[in-house]
């Protein structure tokens, strides 16, 4: 079991590096939804069989995060695409090459913490606190090296995906509404994000967010 | 009464949801109103019960939580009774922006009571992004551009910066499972019990986290850059509940990680950083507030220099803690009335730049002396609340050595000060004609916010003073 959730841990690391280097802004939502089904199967294989909790609430969770990480929020990204009539590509303000290079030293710094900061009990995959890392540096590369509105909420998931990833290495497990309070945060976040996004692309014509610098202390 | 709590949540979100459905604006402003006056009949309640409950459901009534709750749902009826005057004034709104904007006040309220209640940090956590969700639609009100970008900001920088403090409140986790035995859960006293023997490298990167990720909601400079976009362009009474309540929150959750820190005697590291971050705010707020020309990114920045004092205050210590805690009521009064009167200005004037208003005094007179008023009680003037905070603030200051520390403070209130003073004196003097007579709402829960700072000034309730000793006492040493 802990082989093949080091092998889904790295499949994690691949989409977030996919998701980084790729120019076309579909192939980043694919890529993030592929990320989701990871991530809902994760906790899956990580279960210590000694755990207090139901199986039956450990299923429900992974099917919860399935449904917003794999199927909803891609859908609303999509739909956000669409309806604002992005351009396909991600433009963005740090070259595609430059950020794949940029990922790969921050791969390196992500495993480096990994083994500067031991855990206090070690984690059921030595992979994950650098995997984690790495997603969530990542997420923070495409939100500041990207111009799009949608590449930023792209960004911002990849981040949060990183920290979903972290967060498997804790002992205690966190309670079902309170593991359903932070999805469903989520997913209204993005949703609230959809919408000002296709209000933005009416107002502006483009989200590009460079249009979107007009407030100032000088006006 | 366990069951009461998670009452306090649900009853304002379940209504929220029947208030999109009623067709007539006035008849959901009449819902928010009775709302608002059944929560606060509510929190009163929960002052004659113990102050500090075990939980139920993730939830519980604590000394600090319970403050905060109280000034939240305090200003949530000022706002009530303001909005039914200032939503009735507006014409030129869309009518789907205004149909919005009861349900969306009414989630803001659920989930800013959330976070005063839960006592499990995923929890509040949850609680303090879903106050981000809740608020955004509020602050895009008036569908402008600047109203637009002002709410992406706010969503973007404030969902990032959450973020960090998810990674905190797990980093906290991680700390915990340095204990011996079982590990323990992510609730509040749970992680105080086991503080002693946290691994203190996880701790103090958790609390890092915690403060970049609660203090960019909070709007402690560097991080603060949302907050004067956000607070200039939302309408009057959402603005004057994101600083009165909102930030409190948010200062909440800085405060939750704090107080595993003195739990765990290791607490010094934190308390240096909140005065870093605390003088950094001041310094902020008193570089801008000096050539601010718009009276709401006035307000707005006077707020990142009053989180500022709050976070100086705790991180001094002692009673430096008991004012910082007085000085956040204070500071919610004044702001909220202040921003009260902003909108009043705003609707007389057709702006907020301060070059374009001028004889506020003459032409609203009620409005134009509570300006005045308003901006010399958060200037910290004897006799209102906010100096006798400020000052104790203070002498705590020099009482432990901090001497350059209370001399800096002073000089920057001083500077923010005479900032504030400056534009708005100029704004309120000058000839105007007599805009007739005023609408009681617009300027009733001003003028009884700024006469509840004066007597705070005067006089400390016993009731108040003691909740006040009991919340510093959960942030000593």
């Amino acid at each position: 079991m802990m082989v093949l959730a080091d092998v889904l841990l790295l499949i994690v690391l691949m989409l977030g590096l996919a998701i980084v280097g790729t120019s076309r802004l579909s192939a980043a939502v694919r890529a993030s939804a592929i990320q989701g089904v990871a991530l809902a199967i994760l906790p899956l294989l990580l279960r210590d069989a000694t755990s207090p909790t139901p199986v039956a609430l450990v299923i429900a969770t992974a099917l919860g995060t399935l449904a917003i990480k794999a199927i909803l929020i891609p859908h609303l990204l999509t739909r956000a695409i669409r309806e604002a009539n992005v351009r396909l590509e991600v433009e963005p303000t740090v070259s595609l090459h430059l950020s794949l290079l940029l990922a790969a030293v921050l791969t390196g710094v992500a495993f480096w913490i990994g083994s500067a900061l031991p855990l206090p009990r070690p984690a059921r995959s030595n992979l994950i606190v650098p995997i984690a890392f790495a997603t969530f540096f990542f997420g923070a590369l495409v939100l500041v090296g990207r111009r799009k509105a949608v590449t930023q909420v792209v960004g911002y998931l990849l981040l949060e995906n990183g920290i979903f990833v972290f967060g498997q290495c804790l002992a205690q497990e966190t309670p079902f509404v309170v593991e359903l309070g932070i999805l469903l945060d989520l997913l209204v976040g993005i949703f609230v994000m959809g919408i000002a996004i296709n209000h933005i692309s009416r107002e502006f014509e483009d989200i590009d967010t460079e249009a979107l610098s007009s407030l100032r202390d000088d006006d | 009464m366990e069951s009461f709590l998670g009452l306090l949540v649900v009853v304002p979100a379940v209504l929220g949801g029947l208030a999109y459905f009623l067709r007539r604006t006035s008849v959901q402003l009449a819902l928010l109103l009775a709302v608002a006056i059944a929560h606060l009949a509510g929190v009163i309640a929960l002052w004659f019960g113990p102050h500090l409950t075990p939980a139920v459901f993730h939830l519980r009534v604590d000394p600090i939580g319970l403050l905060f709750l109280t000034t939240t749902s305090v200003l949530f009826v000022a706002a009530s009774l303001y909005s039914i005057a200032y939503v009735r004034g507006d014409t030129h709104d869309e009518p789907s922006a205004r149909h919005r904007f009861v349900p969306f006040l009414l989630w803001f309220l659920a989930t800013m009571t959330l976070v005063t209640l839960a006592e499990h940090l995923a929890l509040l956590w949850a609680a303090v992004e879903a106050t981000t969700l809740a608020s955004a639609p509020l602050i895009y009100y008036y569908r402008r551009r600047a109203a637009l970008e002002a709410t992406w900001k706010y969503l973007l920088i404030c969902s990032v910066g959450i973020a960090l403090a998810l990674l905190g409140t797990f980093f906290l986790g991680i700390a915990a499972s340095a204990t011996p035995g079982e590990a323990p859960a992510l609730s509040l006293p749970a992680l105080m019990d086991a503080a002693p023997q946290m691994a203190k490298p996880w701790l103090r990167a958790a609390f890092i986290l915690a403060l970049v990720g609660y203090g960019t909601k909070m709007g402690l400079a560097p991080l603060h850059t949302w907050l004067p976009d956000a607070h200039s362009q939302a309408p009057s009474p959402v603005s004057a509940l994101l600083s009165g309540a909102l930030l409190n929150c948010a200062f909440l959750g800085i405060l939750r990680f704090y107080q595993v820190c003195v739990a765990s005697g290791d607490s010094a590291f934190a308390e240096t950083l909140l005065i870093v971050l605390g003088v950094a705010s001041l310094i902020v707020a008193a570089a801008f507030l000096i050539r601010q020309r718009d009276v709401k990114r006035l307000f707005a920045y006077s707020s990142v220099e009053n989180m500022g004092i709050l976070a100086i205050g705790v991180g001094i210590g002692g009673k430096a803690a008991f004012a910082a805690l007085l000085h956040a009521v204070n500071h919610s009064l004044c702001k909220a009335a202040l921003f009260f009167v902003a909108g009043n200005v705003l609707r007389a004037y057709g702006t907020t730049r301060a070059s374009d208003v001028t004889g506020a005094l003459r032409r609203l007179p009620i409005t134009g002396t509570l300006l005045v008023v308003g901006v010399l009680a958060i200037g910290g003037l004897p006799p209102f609340g906010a100096f006798v905070s400020e000052y104790m603030i203070f002498n705590a200051a020099l009482a432990t050595g901090h001497t350059v520390l209370g001399v800096l403070f002073i000089s920057l209130l001083a500077v923010a000060f005479l900032g504030m003073a400056m534009t708005v004196f100029s704004m309120a003097q000058g000839e105007g004609h007599s805009a007739g007579p005023e609408a009681p709402l617009a300027v009733l829960p001003s003028l009884i916010f700024l006469s509840i700072v004066l007597l705070l000034g005067l006089y400390l309730p016993p009731a108040l003073s003691d909740l006040l000793s009991e919340a510093a006492k959960g942030l000593e040493r």
